[in-house]
């Protein structure tokens, strides 16, 4: 592979996709992402070519991408003609897709009511809504775009020219100076300088070094990673390749979390392809610089997100976090000089390389350059995967691009990083999205899970979620990671069931301080940020459950009761129907009741009833 | 006796050598085996050379790991946070009724099911939501999930007859 080659390859196809969209063609786009997998797309996708094979239509292309971001709306297909707006559907089913067959494609009508936007589309294209609009996308820029399965059609957008460029005009030491002059950090959660980092595992000596893509992503609600594994695999071996360029390395290994086997699978193949095309193996570019990438699947353990249990891991061991120094720079796998960095992380090089850190500057805010990258879930509109300049309000995130509250029940917090973090509230909506402002609201910016709560969420339970994650996740290595989040479960265990008493809130207090300065990784010194943030913003939540033996938002089980009202109920048997454990009794037409023994307080039947005679107290 | 002791051995030999093998060389025995039973790791132990000790730490540490032997069909519930703040716990209640497994119990006494919680399936945009073996089944009632166990049971119960 040399830089005429590149070119020539990304000529061809660029003309292969011209071809593709060229005068009566019509392209037909399917995401086939996980969640799009999940919500259906392989049976859209069936009928679909069945469609065409059955009425012998000829102008048709169909292909695949990975994640458009619109997780809500999945599955989500796109048809594309020349010079017409494209058309994005959502929640397409196979009848759906014969729909659109016969009507859109046969008969050159769009089919409104399909379109991902809804009944309030004014717009056929989807692209000018606020969601969409206001994205940056450059980690994403190919995710939803390209096939990740064909190098081609990643070189065609520009694939592989950064290395390229890294490679036969750019000394290691100045590639290492662009990126640490664009200001990236670290997107895996801690927000470290990669530039200096990189810096750092340059200049520890010895002759074997090595490269690690840290995609064990494990927060819950977060899918950022899988994803760009998942819509763009070869951005992630670029940055790889040219960090190993920078450091000096020859090997680089990515790590991943082996319940992504879509994942793997396609970097996989994007490997192989690079392997074949000459940018995997020996004398790349020409240039002398040889490079190898293998995989590593995890087996399920969220403290190996922390380098040294991650080296840990890859070495066949536990995955239990050392002590610090020597860091992984110096003395990391096998004992030799390691970076390490996070899918995002590498997905961000080749745009700096190729545009410079001048043009990333722009981008963002002074301290936190660039973009971020967040899953968005939770009590939201528009559910997906997002990418916004940083320095964007967390109002407009939410409220803009993720397109509101789902329901009409009011916004109550944000949570954002995981077990990590914390949960922000909606007096600091204001808040910008940059590492510096969300550390200062005690919450912390994370890999990028963002997951929004409305008043149906009780606070208490939210915290007791995160530390029941945390202390069955603690390796146990540290005594106050290992136990004092053991005794704060079973605190606030006893608060969500009335039996707390408001000494509790100062013991947590207590055990948060100590368990935050005596832990030697990230996992312990963060476990206690779910429970500060909550009690610092929703302290009258704790309070209502210890002293009114009350859960204002209706979640915490021992404090709620389900109750018919027997002037109201008609007896229609509809909430018995529904009712997963049997539990509610009573003949036709005449008052039914509920066996409390038995209830599981699921809200079925509370969800159910049409005549509001049933009680939540 | 081990049944695919054939098998287990190319996998030994495969990893001799390598740096690091443990984790995949397990990986790659639990999916013959179904689990990683104690004879099993006292059997790879042996011929690899690898402490026993130290394999049953890895395969302790690593919730991927099962040391007991797994129902026909393995249901994965989300408890990620999007899961859990729409409502994971109340799936997983309708979900042992369902299949009349008491406090810390796993499998389901036909050999059908075994229930196991995961952090999250990154579907978070389809929750509260399942994966049964390899399928996700997102947006999930009290009612769909149901609905889901007794589609896989008729489907069991059809091939069974036949």
């Amino acid at each position: 592979m040399n830089l005429e080659k590149l070119r020539e390859i990304r000529e061809v196809s660029l003309q292969d996709q011209q071809q593709v969209l060229s005068e009566g063609n019509i392209k037909i786009t399917i995401c086939m992402s996980t969640s799009g997998i999940a919500a259906g797309a392989r049976e859209v996708k069936k009928t679909l070519l069945r469609e065409i094979a059955e009425r012998d239509i000829k102008q048709v292309v169909v292909a695949q991408t990975g994640e458009k971001g619109l997780q809500t709306f999945e599955p989500v297909i796109i048809v594309e003609e020349k010079d017409k707006p494209r058309v994005m559907y959502g929640n397409v089913t196979p009848e759906i897709m014969t729909t659109i067959i016969v009507e859109h494609i046969l008969n050159g009508q769009p089919v409104k009511r399909f379109l991902w936007t809804g009944e309030d589309a004014d717009k056929i294209e989807g692209q000018e809504h606020p969601f969409f609009e206001k994205q940056v996308k450059l980690v994403l820029s190919n995710c939803g775009e390209i096939d990740p399965e064909s190098i081609d059609e990643y070189i065609g957008a520009g694939g592989y020219q950064a290395l390229g460029k890294a490679l036969s005009s750019m000394t290691p030491d100045e590639v290492i100076e662009e990126i640490t002059n664009a200001g990236l950090r670290g997107r895996g959660g801690a927000g470290f300088s990669t530039g200096l980092k990189w810096s750092f595992t340059r200049k520890a000596t010895g002759d074997t070094k090595y490269i690690i893509c840290n995609a064990d992503e494990g927060d819950p609600g977060a899918f950022m990673d899988r994803s760009v594994l998942e819509g763009d695999p070869h951005a992630v071996l670029e940055g790889m390749l040219i960090a190993g360029y920078a450091i000096g390395a020859r090997e680089g290994i990515v790590y991943t979390r082996a319940e992504y086997p879509l994942a793997i699978h396609r970097l996989e193949i994007a490997i192989k392809q690079a392997q074949k095309f000459g940018l995997l193996g020996e004398n790349i570019f020409e240039s002398g610089f040889s490079f190898t990438i293998e995989i590593r699947q995890g087996a399920g353990a969220f403290v190996c997100g922390e380098e040294t249990a991650l080296i840990a891991s890859i070495e066949g061991e536990r995955g239990m976090p050392r002590i610090r120094p020597p860091f992984p720079a110096q003395s990391g796998l096998w004992g030799k000089p390691t970076n390490i960095n996070n899918v995002e992380t590498f997905a961000n090089v080749r745009h700096i390389i190729i545009h410079g850190a001048e043009w990333y500057r722009n981008m963002g805010t002074p301290k936190s350059p660039g973009t971020k990258v967040f899953a968005l879930a939770g009590k939201i509109k528009n559910s997906g995967l997002i990418e916004v300049p940083m320095g964007m309000p967390l109002r407009d995130v939410i409220f803009t691009v993720g397109g509101g509250m789902k329901t009409d029940k009011p916004f109550k917090a944000v949570q954002m990083g995981g077990p990590s973090g914390g949960c922000i509230p909606a007096s600091l909506l204001d808040t910008i999205v940059d590492y510096d402002s969300i550390n200062q609201t005690g919450a912390i910016m994370g890999s990028g899970g963002m997951v929004v709560m409305d008043s149906s969420t009780c606070m208490v339970d939210v915290a007791k979620f995160f530390l029941n994650f945390t202390q069955n996740e603690s390796c146990g290595k540290c005594t106050f990671c290992r136990i004092g989040t053991n005794r704060m479960l079973e605190i606030l265990t006893r608060i969500t069931e009335g039996k707390g008493k408001m000494e509790d809130l100062d013991i947590l207090m207590e055990l948060s301080k100590k368990i935050k300065t005596t832990s030697l990784c990230g996992l312990g010194q963060t476990a206690p940020n779910p429970v500060l943030t909550t009690l610092k913003y929703f302290r009258e939540e704790y309070i209502a459950h210890i002293q009114d033996k009350r859960c204002p938002a209706g979640v915490c089980k021992a404090l709620i009761t389900f109750k018919i009202d027997a002037e109201k109920c008609v007896g229609c048997t509809a909430c018995a129907r529904k009712c997963p454990v049997n539990c509610i009794s009573g003949e036709v037409k005449k008052p039914h009741v509920i066996n409390q023994d038995a209830c599981i307080k699921c809200g079925s039947c509370y969800d159910t009833c049409k005549f509001n005679a049933i009680t939540k107290s | 006796m081990l049944k695919n002791k054939k098998q287990i051995d190319e996998v030994i030999y495969k990893f001799i050598g390598k740096k690091g093998p443990l984790i995949p060389l397990l990986q790659e025995i639990q999916s013959l085996e179904g689990y990683l039973s104690k004879e099993t790791m006292r059997y790879v132990a042996d011929k690899s050379g690898i402490h026993l000790a130290k394999i049953y730490g890895v395969a302790t540490f690593y919730s991927m790991f099962q040391l007991k032997p797994q129902g026909k069909h393995i249901v994965r519930i989300c408890k990620g946070t999007a899961c859990h703040v729409a409502g994971a716990n109340i799936i997983s209640d309708t979900l042992c009724n369902e299949l009349g497994l008491k406090e810390g119990e796993e499998s389901s006494e036909d050999g059908l099911f075994t229930v196991m919680e995961v952090a999250c399936l990154g579907c978070c945009g389809l929750a509260p939501a399942m994966m049964i073996d390899k399928d996700v089944h997102g947006k999930l009632t009290p009612e769909k999930t149901r609905l889901v166990i007794h589609e896989i049971r008729q489907a069991e119960g059809a091939s069974h007859e036949s």
